[in-house]
């Protein structure tokens, strides 16, 4: 761990919540992605059965 | 050569996009952190800033991608505007809450690494104020899309949003040079070498660069897709509907 003295709020702060942001925004897109893909697949389908 | 236009077609968007993402998203992972890694840890202190110098690795990167993720939607708004892709109203729709995260970032960033060093979280500086004005565009521009039902008429308006917010896009980048006042330093990046950062700072500072235009790429693409799959989603709810 590198020596941050008097930064070490700013530094560790700075990346905490960039770091979180971002992973939090990929995993709503993932998430999102992947429930939309199942829905849309589960319409067609319906849909195909349902002529 | 394929045509660009091709890929206004949403089922060779979906193919080819699917083909590339684990790519560019998997170099996206790689690049964030080897740089984050290697700007954090195996960095000297600045001369005058010490370790708070570390923040530039997020804070710079950020506010490039929030500048021109509102470029990339003027782009595809216009290709909206003139030509009537469908894929490309939805990119520029998916593309805006990354500029907004970008933004917000680069926002956070900036007071966490203003009060050490200029003695305040924050001050109405000409870039520091254009960077919340173009935060609240991002804002506007989801809002608007999400508060109309209809598709097209939504593409419309938001595309008319976009080119007025690139006035603000295009000033958070030159306020700078446009009023020579206040705290914000000029730009870190810069063709001179006698203006840029020390080579121990800008070699990882390239690699994060890489690293959060290669992660917008593969979140725009990602959601591009997610917005074409609602959109499909939506047609065939109403056509079912209307029986």
């Amino acid at each position: 761990m590198p020596e941050l003295g008097k930064y070490v709020f700013a530094v560790l702060g700075s990346y905490g919540i960039s770091v979180a942001m971002l992973v939090v925004l990929c995993t709503l897109s993932l998430m999102r992605a992947r429930k939309m893909r199942r829905d849309l697949a589960a319409i067609e389908q319906r849909m195909r059965r349902d002529g | 050569m394929a045509s660009l236009w091709e890929y206004a077609n949403p089922r060779k968007f979906i193919a080819t996009s699917d083909l590339v993402l684990p790519w560019v998203g998997g170099l996206a992972l790689v690049c964030l952190v080897v740089g984050l890694v290697w700007g954090f840890f195996f960095t000297p202190e600045d001369y005058r800033q010490g370790a708070s110098v570390k923040i530039i690795y997020l804070h710079v990167p950020a506010a490039l991608m929030a500048i021109n993720a509102w470029l990339m939607m003027l782009v595809a708004s216009l290709v909206w505007i003139v030509r009537r892709h469908h894929v490309s109203a939805l990119a520029a729709r998916a593309a805006a809450p990354v500029g907004a995260v970008m933004t917000l970032i680069a926002l956070v960033t900036g007071a966490l690494w203003g009060q050490p060093i200029w003695g305040t979280w924050w001050v109405w500086d000409p870039r520091l104020t254009s960077f919340l004005i173009l935060l609240l565009f991002y804002l506007g521009y989801i809002a608007l899309w999400a508060a109309i039902e209809n598709d097209d008429t939504a593409a419309d308006l938001t595309s008319v949003l976009c080119l007025v917010g690139s006035v603000f896009a295009l000033l958070s980048r030159y306020a700078v040079l446009f009023w020579n006042q206040g705290l914000h330093q000029g730009a870190s990046l810069s063709l001179d070498k006698e203006e840029n950062v020390a080579d121990v700072f800008y070699l990882p500072l390239l690699v994060c660069i890489a690293g959060f235009v290669l992660l917008f790429v593969a979140l725009v693409l990602l959601r591009t897709q997610t917005e074409i799959r609602a959109r499909r989603m939506r047609v065939l709810l109403a056509r079912e509907r209307m029986g």
